[in-house]
């Protein structure tokens, strides 16, 4: 029983923890909010390209790194607290999931994961728990669900209708689009547990990253809390004050270990992977949720400008909180898994006894 | 990271799971706030010595076995599954204990651990006077140096179990001139020394579970000092403070009422229904808990790697508290118009556990620094935010 991460992988993320304190400084990311259409920039992909993000999970036979679950949970609560406004999600960790779990004679993966490994490719994803397909538009290939089957398509062979979303980092688009025996890749019968494996981890994901905007916004809380004077003195030496904060703090610090076992879970597919998903994703919605709601009171009527940075963040906490299955839907499978009759409850029921 | 036991942890599970299905009473002890509950919970911490289970994590030459903190998880979650006695003696064998190791001198050990594990003494503590509670540095009573001994005057209150508890330690102030944390000194002192008046107070519950103690020219050997004259505030603060905030309340015991609050909402549910919140208190009840769990574990392995852990321990106070209220608060909703009922109610049947289980969880954001107090610990301490 070790409940910590290897020194390894906390070296990695603090170098990425600095690398984007210089590369993804608030006024980069409103830039890209407020300029380009897509929501994207290249240069800020080649970037993270160079930290080995984009290959982080593609075999090392295909031109990647090799890494797992356990060490994208970090590098996702580092994207969260830079709030990166780039498909590096879904393209290099859940794309990279689906195409290294089909067959091995798929032409597609061996063309696919060296592109994405050397951050040449965007690719979309298209669940059911998601109404909208995040950034369709500057895809290079989407891979979409069709009744448990996997489809391929090229950005040509779809549709897309731009919706506009509250987080402007969010590129979200309806999708239009034929599927056949052509753009299929992978039956139902392995489609389904392939799906159902991408969720949790594009949920782990969303929560990881959930809790990474909440310790930023905390810090923009407190940052803010500690320099503003009222009555004479920093507003964040009154307790009113500091009480919001240490309640976020509490929040924080006990949804990261209900983060961390999901991650664990899904790396070493524990059966009761899809209940510790869930739990993280609604923890770390909690806190993400608080710290925006404290922060922005902590701001005064600062927090309720466009101007504040702390907006880009709360946005994209309010949105991620609804993304890769909302609060019913997470609460729903952990109602089925809890109540059920034959329900592993109590103590000692928190890990795996076998070793 | 690995989340998975070693044969060695569930062999050591096993060992004491075993060891408890034989020896657990059948029936559930009388309350320790009485005066025959309180023998028969004595009576436990001997048996449990016997099975060198009373203090699992101390030393083995003074009656414990040297178990690491993840060992010590295992521990309690098999004692909270197995509903075994609470424990009379965890002022001594969990607060104190770690304080006498290392500030103690040998001397002071041999005297005192091995009573202690066996229950010979059970201790109390003596730091909340009427002018000093969340404010610990008002502390007034006084100890003054007399030759080998000091002379004790002054009052304690809210000492818990000290109704019939043999041994007392707390702060007492030694410098007359001094104030706030300086010039006070942590002694130890038997609680049958002339001049030693102890009056009980009634809990919640009706039950003498506090006491407040007078001194009057009590006199107590200088050796009964632990750590230097005039360091107790360091003694008391610095001593293993991350271990009594794991040890105060292991994740065991909130995990073990969740289990029971999603078996009382399962044989209620279809009353229980009816008030759409109840199912998300219950979910929610059990994410707590396993959060709580979670954090623990984590703790417990990164002071297996020599960390120190700071502030955050002041987290873990607020978030069982607040947790043991809402698995409390969430039994008595299902039970409803049963939830009032006391113990002894012939028709109480289990709500009866559920009411003396909320009563005591009134007093949980309040005791070992109310809950405001560590919400500025946080703040302070791990925030970094000014101090007002």
């Amino acid at each position: 029983m070790d409940f910590t991460f290897e020194d390894q992988q906390l070296a990695f993320r603090d170098a990425i923890h600095k690398f984007l304190m210089v590369e993804a400084a608030p006024e980069m990311l409103r830039e890209i909010w407020e300029t380009t259409r897509t929501g994207r920039s290249a240069e800020l992909r080649a970037k993270l390209a160079d930290q080995g993000l984009t290959a982080l999970s593609v075999p090392e036979a295909f031109g990647g790194i090799g890494l797992g679950d356990l060490d994208w949970v970090l590098v996702h609560q580092e994207l969260g607290y830079f709030a990166i406004p780039d498909s590096l999600t879904d393209s290099a960790y859940l794309a990279v999931y689906l195409l290294n779990h089909l067959p091995a004679d798929v032409t597609l993966k061996r063309e696919w994961l060296p592109r994405i490994a050397s951050g040449n490719a965007r690719i979309a994803i298209g669940h059911p728990v998601n109404p909208l397909v995040a950034d369709a538009e500057l895809a290079d290939l989407l891979l979409l669900w069709h009744n448990d089957e996997i489809h391929a398509l090229t950005r040509d062979q779809v549709q897309c209708t731009f919706n506009a979303s509250v987080d402007l980092s969010r590129r979200l688009y309806k999708l239009k689009w034929t599927p056949s025996s052509a753009t299929r890749i992978c039956p139902a019968r392995q489609g389904r547990a392939l799906w159902s494996e991408l969720l949790d981890r594009a949920a782990l994901a969303a929560s990881a990253q959930l809790l990474g905007l909440a310790q930023r916004m905390l810090d923009l809380g407190v940052d803010h809390a500690a320099q503003r004077k009222q009555f004479g003195k920093p507003v964040g030496s009154f307790q009113a004050v500091k009480h919001h904060f240490a309640d976020v703090a509490v929040k924080v610090e006990f949804a990261e270990p209900v983060i961390h076992r999901a991650a664990y879970a899904v790396a070493e597919d524990d059966p009761r992977q899809a209940l510790y998903v869930s739990h993280a994703k609604l923890a770390a919605g909690e806190a993400a949720r608080l710290a925006a709601r404290k922060s922005i009171q902590a701001h005064g009527a600062m927090g309720y400008t466009w101007e504040a940075d702390l907006q880009m963040y709360m946005k994209r906490a309010w949105a991620l909180d609804s993304a890769w299955g909302d609060a019913k839907f997470h609460k729903s499978r952990i109602d089925r898994a809890i109540l059920a009759s034959d329900a592993l409850l109590g103590p000692g029921a928190s890990f795996s006894t076998s070793n | 990271m690995r989340l998975e036991y070693t044969e060695r942890q569930n062999k050591f599970r096993e060992e004491i799971r075993g060891w408890l299905a034989t020896h657990v009473p059948k029936q559930p002890l009388t309350s320790f706030d009485t005066e025959a509950g309180f023998a028969a919970h004595r009576d436990w911490e001997a048996k449990l010595f016997e099975g060198r289970w009373s203090a699992v994590t101390w030393p083995k030459q003074y009656g414990g076995r040297g178990c690491d903190l993840i060992e010590w998880l295992i521990f309690e979650e098999e004692y909270w599954r197995a509903n075994a006695p609470l424990r009379v003696n965890q002022n001594g064998v969990f607060l104190l204990a770690p304080t006498l190791m290392e500030y103690g001198t040998d001397e002071q050990k041999a005297r005192f651990l091995p009573r202690m594990a066996s229950g010979q003494d059970i201790w109390a503590q003596g730091w909340s006077e009427p002018g000093a509670g969340s404010d610990m540095a008002a502390i007034r009573s006084k100890a003054v140096r007399n030759g080998d001994h000091y002379v004790i005057n002054g009052q304690k209150t809210w000492s818990t179990r000290a109704v019939w508890a043999d041994w007392l330690f707390g702060m007492f102030r030694t410098d007359p001139e001094s104030s706030r944390h300086h010039g006070l000194t942590f002694i130890l002192m038997p609680l049958n020394l002339p001049g030693i008046t102890i009056r009980p107070i009634k809990q919640l519950n009706g039950l003498p579970g506090f006491a407040e103690i007078f001194f009057d020219d009590v006199r107590v050997p200088v050796e009964n000092r632990l750590g230097d004259e005039g360091a107790g505030w360091s003694v008391a603060m610095a001593t293993a403070g991350f271990e009594r905030g794991l040890m105060l309340r292991s994740p065991a015991r909130f995990q073990q009422t969740a289990r029971n609050l999603v078996d009382l909402y399962r044989r209620h549910r279809d009353v229980a229904d009816a008030d759409p919140g109840i199912r998300e208190a219950v979910l929610k009840s059990w994410m707590d808990a396993e959060a709580y769990t979670l954090a623990t574990y984590r703790t417990a392995s990164r002071l297996g790697k020599g960390a120190k852990i700071g502030a955050e321990a002041s987290t873990n106070k607020i978030f069982w508290s607040e947790l043991d209220l809402l698995m409390h608060e969430t039994a008595l909703r299902i039970l409803g118009p049963l939830g009032e009922l006391m113990p002894e109610a012939p028709d109480a049947g289990d709500a009866a556990h559920w009411l003396d289980g909320f009563l005591f969880a009134q007093a949980g954001p309040i005791y070992a620094g109310t809950n405001e107090i560590q919400r500025n610990i946080i703040a302070e301490r791990m925030l970094g935010l000014p101090r007002s």
